[in-house]
Order: C-alpha cells, then structure tokens, then sequence
C-alpha cells in the first residue's frame, strides 16, 4: 500500500508539480496515473522511490514513511520501469536483469538463474539474454526492462509511461502481458500514462490529475467514465467514453441466436439453437473442432467442400462471459451482421445482433432508473 | 639525392649508438612523453569523472581546460624550465599542461553523454553514487576518454620535442641539432621517427581501447551507424 499525505512538490523555479496530493494506491492492484502533459504524474511517481522529494507531506510504503529509509535500499525493494526501457547498452540482456539481485548481494550465478527466469516469465527465449540492448527490438527492450525490475521479487512496482515508445498493437500486447503477470504476482503496481484508454484498460483505479498537479478524480474506470467529477475529468475521458464504457458492461442475459453451419467438408451440421434471428440466410463454416473458419453468403451453393475462395472471412469474435463492448464489435465487424460468439476454447456457440446489445444496454438503463 | 643523404643516414653505424643514438633518443623522448600523459591522466580523469558524475563545475571547467588550450607550449616549457632550474620537471609539467585538456573533455563529455535514461534507471534501481559511477558512467565514457587519451598522446608526441630547445633530450635533439648544423637528414630523420613514434603509440592504444570499452557499447554504436552488426558469439536466431 501506497499513502499519499498532503504531498505538495514545488520546484526551485517556483513550478507546483503536486498539489497537496491525499491518496490511497490499494495493494495488489495496478493504479493508474493519468492526465495531461505536465499535470505531475511523474513528479507524483518519482516521490514514491524517492528520486524526488516532496516540498512537503507525507509518503508512506507499507505503512512506513519512505524517509526514514536510505534511499538506495528503498529503491531496490521498489520496481522501477521508465519509458524507453533505460536498458544498460554496455551489459547483457542477462545481467541488465541481475542488476539489483548483484547489488542486493547475491552471488552471479544465483542472479543470473533468477535473470534468465524472468526473462521467460515476460515472454522472451531465454536465448535472447545473451544479446545487447541495442540488438533488440522496441517491444522487447519493454519487456526486459520489466523483468530488471521484478528481479528482486519488490512488493512495489512503479511505471512511468513504459508502453508509450512502442506501436500501438505492440503496445496491446505488452498491456496483456502486465496483466497476466498480475494476476500471478499481485504486486501493488502505479502506473504512469497520459493515454486514456491505456488507463481504463489496465487500472484497476486510476487517478486524473489536471494542470497544477490537482488530482481531479480517483475512481475505478467503470465510475470515470460514466460518472466523470467534472467537465475537466469528462472531457479528458473523451468522445467514446459511452462506447468504451461497454467495456465494463457484463453480457449476462443475452440471448444468443443460432445460424445454419456447415463443416469444412460439406456436411450441415444443424444448430444447437433454433435460428432466433431473421435476416439473410448467411452460413457459417466450421472447422473439426467446431472453430469458426468464415462465412458463406446467401445464395452461394455449396458442391462438396466449401473452397477457400467462397468464404468471407468473419469478423472479430465474442468469447462469452467477456464484457459487452466485444459482443458489439463482434456484430458489427461481421459481414453478415450477425456476431459469431464462441467459448473459451474457441468453439462456436451462437451469434449475436447488434440490436440485442442495444436492446440489452436500454433495460439495464430502465432497471437503473 | 635527398633520399639518399636519408639512407646513408640511416646506414652510418654512429647514428644508432651512444647518448645521442636513435634508440637513446627515442627511449628519452617516449619517457617524456608517457610521464606527461600518465600525470595529465591522473588529474584529468578523476576530475572529469568528479564534474560528470556531479554535475558541478561544469561551466568552470569547460572556461579552465579552453584557457590551458590557449597557452602557447613553447613559451610555458621555456618558463617553466626557467623557474624549476633547468631540471625536466618544468618540461614534463609544461607537457602536462598541454595534455589535460583534452583528456578532461573526453572523460567529462564521456560521462555526460551517457543516455540521462540509463543514469536515471541507474539511480531509480537503488545504486549508489559510486555503483552508478563505476558501473555504468566509466563504462560508457570508455570511448570517448580514450579518444581524449589518444588525441593527448598524439599532441604530446608531437610537442615533447620542444624539450630538446632547453638542453634536455628527445627526438628534438635531432631536429635541433641537425638544424643548427643544417644537416638536413638528420632532421628528416629526426620528423620521421617522431611520427613513427605517435603511430605506434596510438595504435597500442586503440588496441587498449578495444579490450577496455564494453563489447555492447560497440554492437550499439554499429548498430547506429547502420553497419551490419558487431560479430557476436551470443546473437541468436529469433
Ligand atoms: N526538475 C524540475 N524543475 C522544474 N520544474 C519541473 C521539474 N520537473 C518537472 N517540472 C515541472 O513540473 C510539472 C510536472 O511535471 P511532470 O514531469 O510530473 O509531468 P507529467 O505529468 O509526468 O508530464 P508528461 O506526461 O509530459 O510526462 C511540469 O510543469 C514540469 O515542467
Ligand atoms: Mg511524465
């Protein structure tokens, strides 16, 4: 846990980067830190380890106050990740990650077991721990960057805008793995961004600071979005803030249609479900496993095994159980309109319109009023 | 023939032998040399390292080392020679004047050029003052304080020669004595051995800088210039 106590940072040059900032970061959970440019978040960030101190104020680590330790020792039981990695160019990939195991102690050997561990656990060969920095790629030097500062196994990991150098799909992807890696480690993690959907994406709470340093709204993403504090939080959330709202939004209820489907060598395989929804006479394909392949349209007949040529390719897929912003898009992704849902292990199970989800979103907004 | 009075130079037994001999000659003027640049290295590098590690000083340091650039060599040499008695020390403190500045531009701009992101993630990882120095701003200055090292060499090489002007010895000797005699090959041959010299000692140090400067350092650096990577035993396919 992470105490703020009216933390004021204000610079020799008369800037206030932070103003009298009260908060709690929970254990255990990813906290974001979001806002516009220069609105303190790394100032904010940077006091926890103590590479910058408060003008005044209180932090506390754990239920201590972080000045009572010497700062070398807090910052190594403290994760650090910085935007673009910050790798050392002249060490291994290896011993980038052993740093702080080498400097709390341990023997080379034992630091680089426990290095070449890690680079597994974010997803890298093992192999790669024998190249430099600078022979990897953007996405991978993040991921490095991330195991040097699990290395020591800290309770708390500080992140300032670690995914921001990298593309965007990249950057979905490294955000999938932080939030795997949580669910094992369940580290108290803050999280700098200045990107919206970033934070409502991975934070469990995030915080919105506005110019001045001000924290203006601190709340889970579900609560920011459709229930901003002010005109500064509502018009930062953005335009599709009622899209991305969706996104905490369950499925539950909805009732899923059936389609005529067809195996890849010709077979109809007859629905579970009776076709509930009208409409053209689109059909799916499936593969052995009952994975959907692609669609046939209306008025393409089949002689033996649908060729590659005749199928559209679907749009995306709706896992069931997942939130409802990925039943829309599945719908209206799809060619033939109909959002082809399927279970966790990817076999078909039914299809879903975008008017269900509409319909689905105006009862939940009668039974809330 | 010019190039013959050269060789015959070169061939008459007298000139390789005895205080004033070539090898004599060379072995005082690589004395000269190597005691300047190892007392400029011995205050340059510290120094450099103290100001870019600190950040303090560097204003003052960057006016100092340009006001020592500008100090005409042979004129400090002759003083100093004056005030220390006519003993070597006036020489060798002359050349030291003249090696420090580039030594302290190398370590200091070395230091200073180290990406701010390494140094920051250094601090943020909880190293030390001195864990940061040593283990990741000497490291990476590596090339550019060799680099300063060399170029004082060279320069130091080169000038060593003003010794031979107040009664010490060196390769100067040669110029100057051939000079006064206008014994031109001898003063071809004393030029050509002072440059034989600089190129020997610089290529032993750029054979030092190789095994000192970190092998990351050099994948980094080739890997920026666009030239196909450092061989490396460790790359892997992926
Ligand atoms: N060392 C410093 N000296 C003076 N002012 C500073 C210093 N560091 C930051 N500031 C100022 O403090 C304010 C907050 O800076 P901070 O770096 O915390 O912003 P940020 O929210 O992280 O912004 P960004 O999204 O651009 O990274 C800015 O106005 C900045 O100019
Ligand atoms: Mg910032």
């Amino acid at each position: 846990m992470i105490e703020f106590q009216a933390v004021t940072k204000r610079f020799d040059d008369g800037t206030t980067a932070v103003d009298n900032l009260d908060m709690v970061v929970e254990a255990g959970t990813i906290t974001v830190f979001v806002g516009p440019s220069g609105c303190g978040k790394t100032t904010s960030l940077r006091m926890v380890n103590r590479m910058i101190e408060p003008t005044s104020g209180t932090v506390l680590v754990d239920g201590e106050d972080i000045r009572k330790s010497n700062p070398a020792l807090l910052r190594r039981r403290i994760g650090y990740v910085i935007q673009q990695a910050g790798l050392f160019p002249h060490r291994t990939v290896l011993d980038n990650v052993a740093t702080v195991p080498l400097l709390s102690g341990w023997t080379r050997r034992k630091a680089r077991a426990r290095a070449a561990e890690l680079l597994e656990t974010v997803g890298l060969d093992a192999a790669m721990g024998k190249r430099y920095p600078s022979q990897l790629s953007g996405g991978q030097q993040q991921r490095v960057g991330v195991a040097r500062a699990l290395a020591a196994d800290p309770p708390v990991l500080l992140m300032d805008e670690p995914f921001s150098a990298v593309d965007p799909v990249v950057r979905e992807g490294l955000q999938d793995e932080l939030l795997r890696l949580q669910a094992d480690l369940d580290k108290t993690i803050v999280f700098v961004t200045h990107d919206i959907d970033e934070a409502v994406r991975i934070g469990e709470k995030v915080a919105v600071f506005r110019k001045g340093g001000v924290l203006a709204q601190y709340a889970a993403p579900a609560e920011l979005l459709s229930n901003p504090a002010d005109d500064f939080v509502s018009s930062f959330v953005g335009k599709d803030r009622g899209y991305r709202g969706l996104s905490f939004l369950q499925a539950d209820g909805i009732q899923l249609g059936g389609v005529s489907t067809m195996g890849l060598h010709g077979e109809h395989l007859s629905g579970e479900r009776p076709s509930t929804v009208g409409g053209p006479d689109w059909t799916l394909v499936l593969d052995d496993d009952g994975r959907p392949r692609g669609w046939l349209p209306p008025g393409v007949v089949i002689q033996g095994e649908p060729a590659e040529e005749d199928l559209r390719p679907g749009g995306s897929l709706y896992t069931e159980g997942t939130a409802l912003r990925g039943a829309l898009d599945a719908a209206l992704s799809s060619p033939s309109g109909l959002g082809v849902v399927v279970d966790d292990a990817g076999r078909y199970t039914g299809v879903v319109t975008a008017q269900q989800v509409i319909d689905l979103i105006e009862e939940r907004r009668k039974d809330a009023a | 023939m010019i190039l013959q009075e050269l060789f015959g130079w070169f061939g008459d037994p007298a000139h390789w032998q005895g205080p004033d001999g070539v090898p004599n000659r060379m072995l005082e003027h690589l004395g000269y040399t190597l005691l300047s640049v190892f007392g400029a290295a011995a205050i340059a590098i510290p120094l450099g390292l103290y100001v870019g590690h600190s950040g303090r000083g560097g204003v003052v340091l960057v006016g100092l080392s340009n006001a020592m650039r500008a100090l005409p060599t042979l004129g400090l040499v002759t003083f100093l020679f004056l005030i220390a008695g006519g003993s070597e020390a006036g020489t060798i403190v002359g050349l030291i004047v003249l090696a420090v500045p580039p030594i302290l531009a190398g370590t200091y701009s070395g230091v200073q050029d180290t990406d701010r992101g390494v140094v920051d993630a250094a601090r943020g990882m909880g190293m030390t003052g001195w864990q940061r120095l040593w283990q990741v701003e000497v490291p990476n200055a590596l090339p550019l304080l060799m680099g300063g090292l060399r170029n004082a060499a060279l320069q130091v090489v080169a000038t060593a020669s003003v010794a031979a002007y107040v009664g010490l010895g060196g390769l100067g000797r040669l110029l100057l004595d051939g000079l006064r005699v206008i014994d031109y090959s001898k003063v071809l041959a004393g030029a050509l051995f002072i440059a034989l010299l600089a190129v020997l000692l610089d290529l032993v140090l750029a054979g030092l800088q190789r095994i000192i400067v970190p092998r990351g350092l050099r994948v980094a650096a080739a890997a920026v210039a666009g030239r196909p990577k450092a061989r490396s035993s460790g790359r892997t396919e992926s």
